[in-house]
């Protein structure tokens, strides 16, 4: 997928001037946030569960090298295929030589992320391949010839109008009098239409939420059914996953699933959660004849052992982005790639470079939502404050912002200094605000407070409120 | 050097400190491939028989399945052609190679049509026979294979499927534990699927609507109890 995190910047920018766009982010907040919660209250064990989650994914990456040779000895003893991609040019290469091999001229697929990463789709295109993307969300950003903007909800960016406009566009064949009013009536032309393309498909592509070294087995979790019916009426079915979605046995995928679907959807489990090992056996009447797994690489194994270790174990629920006030306000697209939101913020630098990518740890407001709700209790603030730390360090910074921080740190390092410095500034602000006790406009800052109210100090530093509580204990 | 060798070299290398023994990592390794410890398992599915059920039906009916219960397997296809029947649905489903279905008495229940095998697309109605149930999130667990056909539980309009009491377990934990007893330890039947409810997506504006691809509803038939 092109890469326009560089710009980060203007796209923010574009992004809170779109009217349509700050009219479909509002099914964000108000959509995810309740059912998480929800889902997990209603589970006395979820806060446990993710404790577990945490120390499964942190065994699984001490060992990742041992379990991906046991799992990759399972799948071959259940009759089907692995293969090893260090970069996502391997990754292409090798799933267009599987489809050129079977003469493919049609592809399914299943809602996977890391296609987006490895830009799959348009290699299929460019090598007479027609790839069709068959999850409901996907599918209508393929017709709009966009990126997903969410990780699990893709299209979340399109408003209903948009997505009937684009029915009329791409479904010339029909009745261009038909009423498309309903959610309903748009859903039932597109499952009318991918019904026939999963018939008329040579191979089927999925991703992987799990891959079971116990079992040989890849798992995906999903609700529309659109993974399984990809994955069963193709010729060949192809599973394209990254190193570290091995899991050691079906126990601790159990656990993992438990926090998966609450903390994505708020739902207790996904409609289908589906295990599949190896190709049609001798007796089964359906299923695929050839299973391929991809393992792909394109940057995992240099993470491990290093500073951003704990983001290996996402596994992209989508809770932190919803939780997220700088995504609310801006969506995914601004962060110009596949991943977006605070795991995007430390995930794309790692994959990417620090160069393009940069930016995007400075995207938060550290206000820890994402840490205080991620299932697998990654610490999302500390790591993109790493990020912003080597980005400072590089000087990669526009020089506004160094000049900035470096004042903070001149102030910073002398602490009498700061003290007197910052309450200063905090009566002074504080005075200035009014009675409504908030700024809607203020000098040197309309960046800031052009789209948000920045509250005022109330008359306290924190380090002055610091000492009073040390005393009064 | 192949894409395989440098991965795995890769890693090696960045997982493994002073000292480390490769042996005693990968016993560490075998060793939790073979036990496969259990994590935390709900209490919620630590219920008696009765409640259980009673709690898989509950958690099955909030995810928009309808159940219903008839005493034993001959009753099946009276309901089921009753089923049929008030949904307006044509009296034809289509069934595996399943003994426990195959021996149904479906004549009485004429002009039932039953027709034989994988779906090809083409049936409004199918009719599943279940591994197990689990209590917890009110899911149904089926195996392909040339008794339950995978793509029965994903073409057809109207999925029913048919679990035995005694198959409800309270957690998914049971029912990995049966899944090995019944296809051995560390292997698998082609397809396991795991179905909580009829399909459904929410991509146009967030709004939940039943019926994306697969079934658009989901009919579980308990038998006993
Ligand atoms: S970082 Fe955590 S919250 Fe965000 S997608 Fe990954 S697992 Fe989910």
């Amino acid at each position: 997928m092109q890469m326009r995190s560089p710009r980060f910047r203007e796209n923010a920018r574009e992004a809170l001037d779109n009217a349509q766009l700050q009219r479909a982010l509002t099914n964000v907040e108000t959509n995810f946030v309740g059912k998480r919660k929800a889902a997990a209250d209603a589970l006395p064990e979820f806060e446990a569960l993710r404790d577990k989650a945490r120390d499964i994914k942190n065994h699984t990456l001490e060992h990742l090298d041992l379990y991906l040779k046991a799992y990759e000895k399972k799948v071959i003893e259940a009759g089907g295929h692995v293969h090893w991609a260090e970069t996502a040019e391997d990754a292409r290469r090798i799933v267009l030589g599987i489809c050129k091999r079977v003469n493919a001229k049609t592809v399914t697929k299943g809602k996977s992320i890391v296609s987006e990463e490895i830009g799959l789709n348009e290699h299929l295109s460019a090598n007479g391949i027609q790839p069709v993307e068959t999850d409901l969300g996907e599918y209508i950003i393929q017709l709009r010839g966009e990126a997903p903007s969410h990780i699990i909800a893709p299209a979340v960016h399109v408003n209903k109008s948009e997505v009937e406009t684009e029915f009329r566009r791409a479904h010339t064949h029909l009745d261009p009098n038909r009423n498309l009013e309903e959610p309903e009536t748009l859903l039932n032309e597109a499952r009318a239409i991918l019904r026939q393309k999963y018939f008329d498909a040579e191979v089927g592509i999925t991703g992987a939420n799990f891959l079971i070294a116990e079992t040989g087995s890849s798992v995906i979790v999903t609700n529309e059914g659109n993974g399984d019916l990809t994955q069963t009426l193709g010729k060949v079915h192809i599973v394209l996953a990254t190193l570290e979605k091995v899991t050691p046995t079906l126990e601790d995928v159990s656990q993992i699933l438990r926090v998966l679907a609450r903390s994505a959807t708020g739902q207790d489990t996904s409609v289908y959660t589906t295990f599949s090992t190896g190709p049609r056996r001798p007796e089964d009447p359906d299923g695929p004849e050839e299973y391929h797994v991809v393992l792909i690489d394109n940057g995992r194994s240099s993470m491990l052992g290093g500073d951003y270790q704990d983001m290996l174990r996402c596994i992209r629920c989508g809770a932190c982005m919803n939780h997220c006030p700088v995504y609310h306000a801006i969506g995914g697209h601004a962060y110009g790639w596949v991943y977006p939101g605070p795991m995007g913020a430390v995930l794309t630098p790692s994959l990417t470079s620090i160069d393009e990518a940069g930016h995007l740890p400075n995207a938060s407001t550290f206000c820890g939502r994402c840490e205080s709700v991620c299932p697998m209790r990654i610490p999302l603030p500390k790591m993109m404050r790493h990020w912003r730390t080597r980005e400072f360090e590089r000087h990669l910074q526009p020089a506004s912002t160094r000049f900035g921080l470096g004042l903070w740190a001149f102030f910073a390092r002398r602490p009498a200094l700061y003290r007197a410095a910052t309450g200063l500034m905090v009566r002074t602000l504080g005075l200035f605000s009014g009675k409504r006790g908030r700024f809607a406009s203020m000098p040197f800052a309309s960046g800031w407070t052009k789209y948000r109210d920045l509250p005022a100090p109330e008359g306290k530093t924190f380090q002055q409120m610091w000492a009073e509580r040390k005393d009064a204990a | 050097m192949s894409g395989r060798d440098a991965i795995l070299g890769r890693l090696k290398r960045r997982l493994e400190r002073e000292g480390d023994l490769e042996s005693a990592r990968a016993d560490e390794v075998a060793r939790r491939l073979d036990d496969a410890p259990a994590g935390i398992i709900p209490a919620r599915g630590q219920l008696p028989g009765g409640e259980r059920i009673a709690l898989f039906q509950r958690m099955a009916e909030a995810v928009q399945a309808s159940v219903e219960h008839v005493a034993a397997m001959a009753d099946v296809p009276k309901a089921i052609a009753h089923q049929l029947s008030q949904r307006n649905l044509p009296a034809a489903v289509r069934i595996g190679a399943d003994a426990a279905l195959a021996a149904m008495p479906w004549e009485a229940s004429a002009p039932l049509e039953v027709r034989h095998g994988p779906s090809d697309g083409n049936d409004l109605a199918a009719v599943s026979h279940a591994l197990a149930g689990i209590a917890e999130t009110g899911t149904l667990v089926l195996a392909s294979g040339t008794d339950n056909p995978t793509t029965l539980n994903f073409l057809p309009d109207l999925h029913i499927v048919v679990v035995e009491a005694g198959d409800i377990d309270g957690d998914m934990e049971a029912v990995l534990a049966r899944i090995r007893r019944k296809f051995g330890k560390g292997t698998m039947p082609r397809a396991l699927n795991m179905v909580a409810g009829p399909s459904r997506s929410a991509d146009i504006e967030q709004t939940l609507i039943l019926g994306a691809h697969g079934p658009r509803a989901l009919h579980v038939v308990i038998v006993g109890g």
